[in-house]
């Protein structure tokens, strides 16, 4: 009888623990990040290889402005504060995003059967099972050089300013997280698509780290409708350094980077259902 | 010899059957050779008339050249060779009685080749009908861009390799691979090309093989007068590139032990 009690007991507990969404996040990174931080050579490697991309990225940046003093209306100083915002937002979105374009590998090889089969989001289970801290690098990087081009810019810090310079970050990452899961939303109706992917999400991030005023008017026109990365960097940048915007573009539009964000998560987020309906398994 | 031609064709073959891969790379190739035509095109407009020897037609013609050779040349992270050794694949390779190099070497030329004409043609054909290009006049011109390419995409093979054998000292080689490409990329004028560095980088830049592997092709196909010279060194770095993995590899294996059977 006591036997049969303490089995209950346990079954009670195990029902009374319903795993919610929030805790079964909680367990699956913990257990990743731990498992990362555990080989400490490589992920430093990886640390230094992310930093040194992001070095890379910037020496294309001052090559260019080497050449002529002003590009697209901006110097080297104010370049630096599109080029710093837009690694920040790009960094983290792709810390927390960045694996969502790479699901073909999953359907290549029939593991995603397993992850729709399990309880739980699909989504949360792809974010929560690839999330490399080695991309701190990046956004460590775009922090540094957001905070120093911000210093050595000589931005007139006002309240609006200020509250720009911080907001403007968050609406990055929330268009670039977008992205990413277009991106992957495209892997499956094209499984070899990922290239197109490239182009919203590597693309916008290339488009979104230059002085936009450089760029031809039609790319200008698509990267801020279509694929709207020019606002995560470019746009706001430019109204806290108080300089003149191309055509197209107009001051308060800086400020729509969040909104344009949760827009454009609403939209993708339908998108990825669709997609996942369309999905058919190969019964492996 | 054979052996090699077949290595070659069956190269050719397995990388021209993704088509959709294809048709995804084209778009993607072409909006970044809008992006990268502009802002050389601004540089070079807010700085007078020429940068580094480039007015905005030469420009124009190294960025639309330059994303069709993508596909040919390897520029983004290459790393089966590393892979085969974790998983052990690679004593399959060491047991066939070809030289082991030559093999990779052969599968990668072919699959080059498979890429030279399906990217490089649309990707000139976007920039005639939107930025402009100029194009050598006379048939040799081409003839020693094919020579010049070749020699391009095999230094870029053997770069890779290098980075790919250090896998026999140390088990994860993918910070160095990851690394490697953001080197290559920059240094073999993928990005901006190598005269408008600034001057210490281009002095720098001109004592490694990294020009060679993606801006000389460029640079002839653009009708360089120097173009006997570019390949000249290209085929010089080719000898010691391949000399440089011979040894790795046979220095290597010697450490290399795979387990099962």
């Amino acid at each position: 009888m006591a036997r049969a009690g303490w089995w209950s007991t346990v079954a009670e507990t195990l029902d009374a623990r319903p795993v919610t969404g929030w805790a079964m996040t909680r367990t699956l990174l913990g257990a990743r990040l731990r498992a990362q931080a555990s080989f400490r050579g490589s992920f430093a490697v990886d640390l230094v290889s992310q930093f040194a991309a992001s070095l890379v990225d910037f020496a294309e940046l001052y090559v260019l402005l080497h050449n002529a003093p002003v590009i697209g209306g901006m110097n080297l100083t104010q370049a630096g504060v599109v080029f710093g915002l837009s690694t920040l937002a790009f960094g983290l979105a792709d810390l927390v995003f960045g694996q969502l374009d790479r699901v073909d590998r999953l359907i290549r090889a029939g593991q995603l059967d397993t992850l729709l089969l399990r309880p739980t989001s699909l989504l949360l289970q792809l974010v929560t099972a690839d999330v490399q801290l080695r991309r701190l690098g990046r956004a460590g990087f775009g922090l540094a050089a957001y905070l120093v081009a911000l210093a050595w810019a000589g931005v007139t810090w006002t309240p609006a300013n200020v509250a720009l310079a911080v907001i403007a970050p968050v609406g990055g990452v929330l268009i670039f997280g977008a992205l990413f899961l277009a991106s992957g939303s495209l892997l499956f109706w094209v499984l070899d698509g990922g290239q197109a992917g490239n182009a919203l999400t590597y693309g916008g991030r290339y488009v979104s780290s230059v002085p936009g005023a450089a760029l031809a008017a039609p790319l200008r026109a698509f990267y801020t409708f279509v694929v709207p990365t020019i606002l995560v960097a470019y746009v706001p940048a430019a109204v806290l350094l108080g300089l003149p915007l191309p055509a197209l573009l107009w001051p308060p539009m800086a400020w729509l980077g969040v909104p344009v964000g949760v827009v454009l998560w609403g939209v993708v987020l339908l998108i990825w259902r669709a997609s996942i309906r369309h999905y058919t398994g190969a019964g492996g | 010899m054979r052996a090699y031609g077949e290595l070659v064709v069956s190269g050719f073959r397995r990388y021209s059957r993704y088509r959709a891969g294809l048709v995804a790379a084209l778009f993607t190739n072409c909006l970044f050779g809008f992006i990268r035509a502009s802002l050389l095109i601004a540089t070079i407009t807010a700085a007078g008339t020429t940068v580094g020897g480039y007015d905005a037609l030469r420009a124009s013609t190294y960025v639309w050249v330059g994303q069709g050779l993508l596909g040919a040349i390897p520029l983004w992270v290459v790393g089966e060779v590393a892979e085969r050794v974790k998983t052990g694949d690679i004593a399959v390779d060491l047991l066939r009685p070809v030289w082991t190099i030559g093999q990779w070497w052969a599968v990668d030329l072919g699959r080059a080749a498979s890429q030279v004409l399906p990217r490089l043609v649309p990707m000139v054909a976007v920039g005639a009908l939107t930025t402009g290009v100029a194009l050598p006049r006379r048939p040799e011109g081409y003839l020693l861009f094919v020579v010049s390419l070749a020699l391009a995409a095999s230094l870029a093979f053997f770069a890779w390799l290098l980075v790919n054998l250090l896998a026999l000292w140390v088990t994860e080689v993918r910070g160095y691979l990851n690394l490697f490409m953001m080197v290559l990329g920059l240094l073999a004028g993928l990005i901006v090309p190598v005269s408008w560095f600034p001057d210490w980088l281009r002095v720098a830049d001109s004592w490694t093989p990294f020009p060679s592997m993606f801006q000389a092709p460029v640079e002839v196909m653009m009708s360089s007068p120097a173009s006997a010279q570019i390949i000249g060194t290209q085929a010089a770095w080719l000898a010691v590139l391949i000399g440089v993995a011979q040894v790795m590899l046979v220095r290597g294996s010697r450490r290399l032990v795979v387990n099962g059977g």
